[in-house]
């Protein structure tokens, strides 16, 4: 067999790694390249008023004039929804664990989980505001935590009941204690599936922290920051905002996709 | 003492709307220790059924069996046999020396004889250079042979084997046999071993149980003198005791289609 397959005929300099690679880092770059001239012209040869969209050249520069605040913004709301996604996910993990061991509390518990799931969770702010004082981030963390539970304990419940028979048969055979067979069967085989769900999760812990700043509490954070400065028609200024707020999710999205890869390299199957 | 000693066994399951499958009826057999015995017979014919009675994976409706003179479960419980399936069964996650030490591990054996334990059981399935790969990285008849090292780690008296070979090709399943022959002999271990391929069943066994379907029976034994495990290699493959044998089982196994008029009933046995 060899080392490039049939279909990657280019020349022997282009072949195999640089080719395929490359090509999938230059093309959405080019992509984000052409979108963002097409913009700026747009808004030059259109006229069209900051209050509406501000240029790209504006935004970059409002970013970089007011880096510090946006910086200090994206901290907070950073630190509120790593807060809320560790909460949630450790309190999804063990409530996955207990409902693949205990049925009873599996059972009890689908209808509380169905709840949560169809609730929209940052609606909760304003009560959790009242509840824990508004002067305080735990309201927002909280948000982001139960945001983070339900993908967190779906995915690694579903995670738990992928045990082959074969793998059960074996542990049966050791006499292996059903804590024994958690730790080395099930819980590594649910793995790929928890941080699959962590995945899902990350991007909803930074979106909820963000929106539950639009209910109330401390300023400060990326969420207050845009709402004040569209309030105070500095349109620039509330895109920089956002800007960072984008950055913040990328960030919590590539390390949980990495933590995923690196989870999920040998799972494959075996026969 | 036997190393298993199965009396009048049934296995009865329960399928939807209270049909019944009698899966075993009364089935009897003893395997003195060191003995190679293999089971054979046609799909449904309960062969597996009673490799998993003796392994305590299920239970008997009525009978009883006895593994070491112990009950099944107490045998399972004190891990007084190996078990080796149709499926390798690996854990992916776990490198080739984990999956070895795995049963070790659960059972509380220190790191450093864990470690040795495997590095010998490694080299007698010939895959010293793979102790670091992860199953993934293993051919299907690697991976058997990992397999096999796990279900020997605690050097048990008893080997349960349900089809090991059964997934691989033919070139690499005679490999295999060979390999089997060889480590049975230098481990001294009973061996029960279940298998769809007439051959196969003769060049491993000193004796074949040949069982039948609905209700699963054993049909007739057939005792292989080919020699001790030993003496056995590849030249017996072309032996004219080992076809002999071979006529025998397959006697033994039609037999029986036509005494029930059901030629049918022999489908799923490999008689290459």
């Amino acid at each position: 067999m060899s080392a490039t397959s049939g279909s990657r005929s280019a020349s022997p300099l282009t072949r195999g790694f640089s080719s395929g690679s490359l090509r999938a880092v230059t093309a959405p770059i080019l992509l984000g390249v052409v979108v963002l001239l097409l913009w700026q012209v747009a808004v030059v040869l259109l006229d069209i008023k900051p209050f509406v969209l501000p240029s790209p050249v504006n935004i970059g520069t409002q970013f970089a004039s007011s880096f510090d605040s946006v910086w200090a913004g994206t901290v907070v709301t950073g630190t509120n929804a790593f807060v809320g996604l560790l909460l949630g996910a450790v309190t999804g993990i063990l409530a996955a664990i207990a409902a693949a061991l205990v049925r009873v509390f599996d059972e009890l518990s689908v209808p509380i989980v169905t709840a949560a799931a169809v609730i929209p969770i940052v609606a909760l702010a304003p009560v959790l505001y009242t509840m824990f004082g508004a002067n305080v981030e735990t309201a927002r963390q909280l948000v982001a935590a139960l945001a983070v539970f339900i993908p967190v304990y779906l995915n690694t419940l579903k995670g738990l009941r992928q045990v082959r028979p074969v793998h059960r048969d074996l542990m049966r055979a050791y006499a292996a204690s059903p804590w024994q067979a958690t730790r080395t069967v099930t819980l590594p085989g649910a793995m790929p599936f928890l941080f699959t769900g962590l995945r899902i999760a990350s991007s909803l812990a930074v979106i909820s922290a963000l929106i539950a700043e639009y209910f109330g509490g401390p300023v400060g954070g990326l969420g207050k920051s845009i709402t004040s400065a569209a309030a105070s028609s500095n349109y620039p200024l509330a895109y920089a905002y956002v800007l960072g707020s984008i950055l913040l999710g990328l960030v919590f999205y590539a390390v949980t996709l990495a933590f995923e890869k690196l989870a999920s390299r040998h799972s494959s199957s075996t026969p | 003492m036997n190393a298993v000693e199965v009396t009048g066994v049934s296995k009865v399951f329960r399928v939807a709307k209270g049909a019944e499958v009698v899966a075993l009826d009364s089935v009897s057999l003893s395997v003195v220790p060191g003995e190679f015995v293999s089971l054979i017979g046609p799909s449904g014919c309960g062969k597996s059924t009673l490799l998993r009675l003796i392994a305590d994976l299920d239970q008997p409706t009525a009978g009883e069996v006895l593994v070491f003179g112990k009950s099944a479960r107490q045998a399972r419980i004190d891990q007084d046999y190996g078990i080796a399936f149709q499926q390798a069964g690996l854990l992916p996650w776990r490198t080739v020396t984990g999956n070895i030490e795995l049963p070790l591990e659960l059972h509380g054996v220190g790191k450093a004889a864990r470690r040795a334990r495997a590095q010998d059981l490694l080299a007698l399935v010939g895959l010293s250079d793979f102790a670091d790969r992860y199953p993934d990285q293993l051919s299907g008849g690697m991976q058997q042979r990992v397999a096999i090292a796990r279900s020997l780690a605690e050097s048990p008296e008893l080997l349960l084997m349900d089809e090991p070979f059964g997934a691989l090709d033919e070139m690499t399943r005679e490999r295999m046999q060979t390999e089997l022959v060889r480590i049975c002999a230098e481990t001294g271990a009973a061996v029960v071993f279940v298998t769809h391929s007439i051959p196969e069943a003769v060049y491993l066994s000193s004796r074949v149980v040949v069982m039948s379907p609905r209700p699963g029976r054993i049909q007739e034994v057939v005792t292989v003198g080919l020699g001790s495990a030993g003496t056995r290699d590849d030249a017996l493959r072309e032996d004219a005791a080992f076809f002999a044998s071979v006529k025998a089982v397959r006697e033994a196994l039609h037999g029986d289609a036509v005494h029930e008029k059901a030629p049918h009933s022999v489908r799923g046995v490999e008689t290459r």
